[in-house]
């Protein structure tokens, strides 16, 4: 026998409990409840955390034992940091914290129950991609289903915010409901009582966490993005020039495209006018010829990306979408603005003469262009930030009046343009889909790189040149639409265009090996 | 104004004889110091000992009822020098920093006050912020206590021991009349524990009786021959003494084992994780008890040779678990065995790492091949084999690891500093990169991404002066950056005075954000805010020009992004010769929604008229480059998808904790990115007035709305 004997009544073994969460989720206040809450059952506890610089935005840990305390006053040694498989509980507060605390190591399938809310919370890293850098929230799905003895998620945000209240006290009402901790529901409500602080919303939030723990059968998972994506029918809308349009559409398409089809047309037809939505057509259905039976890839993606070439980003859209019923209602939502209060939008616009100079008579627009000095006098007279504040009638007008120019849009500047580039690429996929199916949809595809205003905008549009002229050169090959799907890939992963510059350079030094084997042979 | 408020942990520092002390343990150092009969405390604010400051902060009442005179330093050297009143009076006096960063800028003045000694107690708290966490580069602060000769205290991590050190440290410190440094992790630092409290104690003696009573002694003072005299003093009289009172007072603790051919010395601190090690394999329960024997060091320096000999006699091997390198506790323990003639075999730095924070895993790890190595029969086999298949291994979470991004911490929402450095990256792309060097605050934090902006950082208010060899004709100049915090601290002098004097031709950009704000928002000279028991509202401008900086330029509101582009420009580029100065000032936004929130909560509440601003981006006319994000990188500035299947990139999106600084406005019109951004006025109890314009412009608005609508088919 030695002095580890276990003396009967008396615990051997801590639980604990480790909290994950960024700076400012209340991962301290979460700490501090299940503290005092040990504390009024009896038990000794412990907490840590290690904030520092922590506390701005970045991710922290804090991390609770307790004990039963002894009758004889004997106090326990109790850890100052979680120890990977000693985990009884881990809380993440985010999704991505819940999968660092797996790759940690601090969640095993032997003892750990996982309670994690599934939102994101997205880090800068995943916000700069000028692409989708988002990362899979289903990866932490899967790998929690390996590591986590069980495993409880879903939206605590959403319930937070629901409840007015904050995330940590759906995360206490969600540790209750787990049963992890030997403490019954009563003394975690008079826990949040006794803190005192936002006591109401903090308890409507732990009932909801609670109720939605209790409930659950499952981890809930958020929906993928694919089925965010929502296509509107193609129906008629009781307009006479519209349904005529979507009549044409259904008899010309298969069904698979219809989505698309309908969605592109209310972009061009919102645009601009009935008459242009006629023009997509004729353009999507120049394609037709090389559509595959059973694989709409081609008449989707030309669907798609047809219509955001022809619904391009002028003066003329924005001031028409800035100042519609319609977005001041949306922006009411958005800001959460109570029906008694009032709400005022400023528009904060940067006009350059390159703009004006889009909108102006093509004519007159390429006369002004030509002249670099009267260019640059008039962008000095227009090219400033202005803080247009849409609700009142004195800006409105003038927004108003911009919105009402697309009457003239056909015969502008920017439109000359946007048609010349538009048919040069159109013209470069008809000739690519007659002999190479899979590179056309790419090359439709690489539209998407096109985006952005001003500045943005030009380097978009330098990377689509390049790395459609470079998809022209692969032409031919087995592997170009691959090498065209890589290109894109580059295009987006960073702003500059480095990636894309060094994936033309692997294109062209390949396709110039060719052409020397070629003449050698 | 601190970040955070102490009025109820203030009651705490109340507690009388016999009370539980329940709380953080910063904060039972606090009141370990009152009890104590302390009668002044300085120091300088930092994690993870900030809570010190700012509580005796909030505790002005009750520390001037006690006598006890508190002072928020201008710096660590200043609180270092401050111990000096209890050189020659029977007083004592305590200060805090975070170490070893304040420990380097206290030296000057500790080496000093170690070389004459003490009458009064010194004690020197240290958070030493080393491993998990830590903003900091990792050292040891034990290197200082050797080369000054302080007496290192590291207690247990429990609040009763770190309790009874402060205690003890003040005695040890008046018996060897050698300053004392007590080492606090930053873990221990916010450790939620308990301890049975003591009557606060007023100071034996006061500044006030001394200030009456001024006393001097050459003796005391660091020049020859006293300096010669100090050393031997320390060798023959203090050393000696510091060691009978440890072993008396039996500060250092053995605990026995039935292991008894095994032993293990370790650093105070370090006692919880070896304790849950050797609980993992079979060796110790929750409880404390252990079986192999322990010798605690509470105190790291002086090491006791002759309790380390007696402890170690009779063992074969013996386990150092010193935290940190390089491995001084170590390196002793061979010589003091090897004089003694002791066997025993020491284990330490072959087992466990040499560097890195000894956390859980690492402990264990070490533990384990400790005794694999000096008792493979002990060990259960399944212990000593441990080949648990590992869930790490598995597909699913190499894959996650694909997926969890790196969060560091970065600029809050609201962030006035974000928009100085969209300002730079801005000028980047017009003038080219530039030599930036970064200073030490919330500021670095544009180092990472989104900004990538800084190439070094010297040290707290020493950005200018890493800029100085720049000094050299060129077509570039060099930008230095720094803070507030670290411009009062000394930059003032090291970074604007060497500039001027030297003639640097360099920019420098001072942050001014009204507080101390990296360190918990304590005021400073330059704060705005009212403060009843300091003096603030000291300009920085004022103070460079005073120094004399000739080209200096005020920017009041850091959000202009054009404004601050422009003048950095124009800095970078007048022919104006000399250290070009801008000062960027607007209120952290942390410490400003602290003050005003519940200001604008009331007026709503009582009815008032009042505009609160947040920012929205307009989903279709964004067309998700990012671009804005890549120039701000601020938390309420995020992306979503939307249900529009035409786009396949998440577009820009900015949530409900937005606090309306227009940053990301300034940003989208200075950088001509988009027109996405608006700005939502919401006006909180409107006026009759109000509502009656509102309806002239809902009714003008609408007809025309509705107008435009009935033209065109109906697609929403």
């Amino acid at each position: 026998m030695n002095a580890l004997t276990p003396i009967p009544g008396i615990s051997t073994k801590p639980i604990s409990v480790a909290v994950l969460a960024m700076g400012g989720q209340g991962g301290g206040v979460l700490m501090d409840w299940i503290v005092a809450l040990a504390e009024s059952q009896g038990f000794i506890a412990q907490s840590t955390s290690v904030p520092g610089v922590a506390q701005r935005t970045g991710a922290t840990i804090y991390y609770v034992e307790m004990i039963k305390a002894r009758p004889d006053g004997v106090q326990p040694v109790l850890s100052l940091m979680p120890e990977p498989g000693h985990v009884d509980v881990v809380v993440g507060a985010e999704l991505m914290e819940a999968g660092r605390a797996i790759l940690r190591g601090l969640v095993t399938p032997e003892q750990t129950t996982l309670i994690a809310s599934s939102h994101r919370s997205f880090a800068v890293q995943e916000k700069i991609a000028p692409g989708d850098g988002i990362g899979d929230p289903d990866k932490v799905f899967e790998a929690a289903q390996v590591a986590a003895r069980r495993f409880i998620a879903f939206d605590m945000a959403q319930i937070a915010e629901q409840t007015g209240s904050a995330i940590s006290a759906v995360l206490f009402g969600a540790l209750a409901a787990s049963g992890t901790l030997p403490f019954a529901r009563g003394a975690y409500e008079e826990t949040i009582k006794a803190a005192g602080v936002g006591v109401a919303g903090s308890l409507r939030a732990f009932a909801a966490g609670f109720d939605a723990t209790a409930a659950a059968t499952a981890p809930v998972m958020p929906p993928p993005v694919t089925d965010i994506k929502i296509a509107p029918a193609l129906a008629p809308i009781g307009h006479p020039g519209f349904d005529a349009l979507v009549a044409r559409a259904q008899n010309e398409f298969t069904t698979t495209a219809h989505g698309m089809l309908a969605a592109g047309l209310r972009r061009v037809v919102d645009f601009q006018d009935v008459a242009y939505g006629g023009e997509y057509l004729d353009l999507v259905a120049a394609l037709k010829p090389f559509a595959r039976d059973g694989n709409p890839e081609l008449l989707d993606a030309a669907a798609k990306y047809i219509a955001t070439a022809m619904a391009y980003d002028d003066v003329i859209r924005v001031a028409d979408l800035k100042t519609r019923a319609t977005r001041f209602a949306r922006v009411r939502a958005e800001v959460a603005v109570a029906d008694e209060q009032l709400v005022y939008m400023t528009e904060f616009m940067h006009p350059r003469m390159d703009e004006v100079a889009g909108t102006l008579p093509a004519g007159l627009g390429e006369w002004i262009e030509a002249r670099p000095r009267l260019f640059r006098a008039l962008d000095r007279v227009v090219n400033k930030g202005r803080r247009v504040q849409t609700g009142t009638i004195r800006w409105f007008l003038p927004l108003y009046i911009l919105g009402g120019m697309r009457r003239f849009r056909r015969g502008s500047l920017r439109h000359k343009r946007e048609v010349a580039h538009r048919d040069h690429w159109l013209a470069a996929v008809c000739a690519a889909a007659a002999h190479d199916h899979a590179l056309a949809v790419e090359m439709l595809q690489l539209r998407r790189l096109v985006k952005g205003y001003s500045d943005t905008h030009a380097r978009g549009l330098s990377k689509f040149d390049r790395a459609l002229a470079a998809a022209q050169r692969l032409a031919g090959r087995s592997d170009a639409a691959d090498w065209t799907r890589r290109l894109r890939q580059a295009a987006l992963a960073d702003e500059e265009g480095t990636a894309l510059t060094g994936a033309i350079a692997t294109v062209d030094s390949f396709l110039a090996d060719e052409a020397t084997t070629t003449l050698r042979h | 104004m601190a970040e955070r408020s102490f009025a109820r942990e203030v009651e705490d520092l109340k507690l009388g004889a016999g009370e539980e002390f329940r709380g953080e343990g910063i904060l039972a150092i606090t009141k370990a110091l009152l009890q104590s009969g302390v009668g002044y405390v300085g120091g300088y604010q930092g994690a993870p000992i900030s809570h010190l400051m700012d509580v005796l902060s909030d505790a002005q009442g009750i520390l001037s009822d006690l006598d006890v005179h508190f002072e928020t330093s201008a710096s660590e050297a200043a609180a270092g020098a401050m111990l000096s009143a209890s050189v020659n009076y029977p007083i004592r006096g305590a200060v805090t920093w975070k170490s070893t960063v304040g420990t380097n800028v206290a030296s000057d003045a500790l080496a000093n006050l170690a070389s004459g000694g003490v009458k009064g107690g010194a004690l020197i708290i240290i958070g030493e912020d080393y491993g998990e966490g830590s903003s900091i580069m990792q050292e040891r602060s034990h290197a200082f206590a050797m080369k000054s000769q302080i007496w290192l205290l590291d207690p247990r991590p429990n609040l009763e021991s770190i309790v009874k050190a402060v205690e003890d440290g003040f005695e040890l410190s008046e018996a060897s009349n050698t300053p004392v440094m007590l080492e606090v992790r930053i873990r221990a630092c916010h450790v939620h524990g308990r301890f049975i409290a003591k009557d606060n104690k007023r100071p034996t003696y006061t500044l006030k009786q001394a200030l009456e009573n001024p006393q001097r002694d050459t003796s005391r003072i660091v020049l020859p021959p006293a300096a010669y005299v100090h050393e031997k003093e320390k060798i023959e009289q203090r050393w000696p003494a510091a060691v009978r009172f440890i072993k008396e007072r039996k500060l250092n603790e053995t605990m026995p084992g039935d292991v008894s051919h095994l032993g293990i010395i370790l650093q105070g601190g370090m006692y919880n994780g070896v304790i849950r090690a050797l609980q993992d394999l079979g060796f110790a329960d929750v409880w404390g008890n252990s079986r192999i024997p322990l010798y605690v060091m509470n105190v790291t320096y002086p090491l006791i040779d002759d309790e380390i000999v007696a402890f170690c006699e009779g063992k074969s091997a013996v386990l150092m678990v010193e935290e940190g390198q390089p491995d001084y506790i170590e390196q002793a323990l061979h010589k003091i065995l090897r004089v003694a003639d002791v066997p025993a075999r020491i284990h330490g730095k072959d087992v466990l790492p040499i560097g890195g924070e000894y956390t859980a895993v690492v402990l264990a790890t070490g533990m384990r091949s400790f005794l694999s190595k000096a008792a493979p029969d002990l060990l259960p086999d399944q212990v000593r084999a441990s080949n648990n298949p590992s869930i790490m291994a598995s597909d699913e979470i190499k894959a996650l690891a694909e997926v969890v991004p790196a969060r560091p911490a970065g600029f809050c929402t609201g962030c006035p500093e974000r928009p100085i450095f969209a300002a730079m990256k801005l000028v980047e792309k017009e003038l080219g990169q530039h030599h930036v060097s970064a200073d030490i605050g919330c500021h670095l934090f544009s180092i990472l991404p989104p900004f990538n902006i800084g190439a070094t950082t010297m040290g707290y208010g020493l950005g200018p002066a890493s800029a100085s060899a720049f000094n050299v004709k060129a077509g570039k100049r060099s930008i230095a950056m720094m803070g507030d915090g670290g411009f009062w601290h000394n930059g003032l002098t090291s970074g604007i005075g060497n500039a001027v004097f030297n003639k640097h031709d360099g920019v420098v950009m001072v942050v001014d954000n009204y507080y101390s704000s990296a360190t918990g928002g304590q005021d400073i000279l330059s704060s705005r805010a009212d403060n009843g028991s300091r003096s603030t509202k000291h300009p920085i401008t004022e103070a460079v020009k005073g120094i004399g900086a000739k080209w200096v330029r005020q920017i009041d509101r850091t959000y202009d992004v054009a404004k601050l582009r422009d003048t950095l420009k124009e800095a970078l580029t007048t022919p104006e010769a000399g250290p070009k100065i801008i000062v960027a000032s607007s209120e952290c936004m942390l410490n400003k929604q602290r003050r005003v929130k519940p200001l604008f909560n009331k007026a709503v509440k009582g009815g008032e008229r009042v505009v609160r601003e947040r920012f929205g981006v307009d989903e279709d006319v964004c067309t998700g480059d990012h671009a804005c994000i890549r120039l701000s990188g601020c938390p309420s500035l995020s992306v979503k998808h939307t249900a529009d299947p035409l786009k396949d990139d998440p577009v820009a999106a900015i949530d409900n904790t937005c606090v309306g600084c227009g940053n990301c406005g300034e940003v989208a019109e200075a950088a001509v990115l988009c027109p996405s951004f608006y700005r939502a006025d919401i006006v909180y109890n409107p006026t009759g007035f109000d509502r009656f314009m509102a309806r002239l412009r809902a009714g003008v608005i609408g007809f025309l709305q509705r107008r435009r609508e009935r033209r065109r088919p109906a697609l929403a």
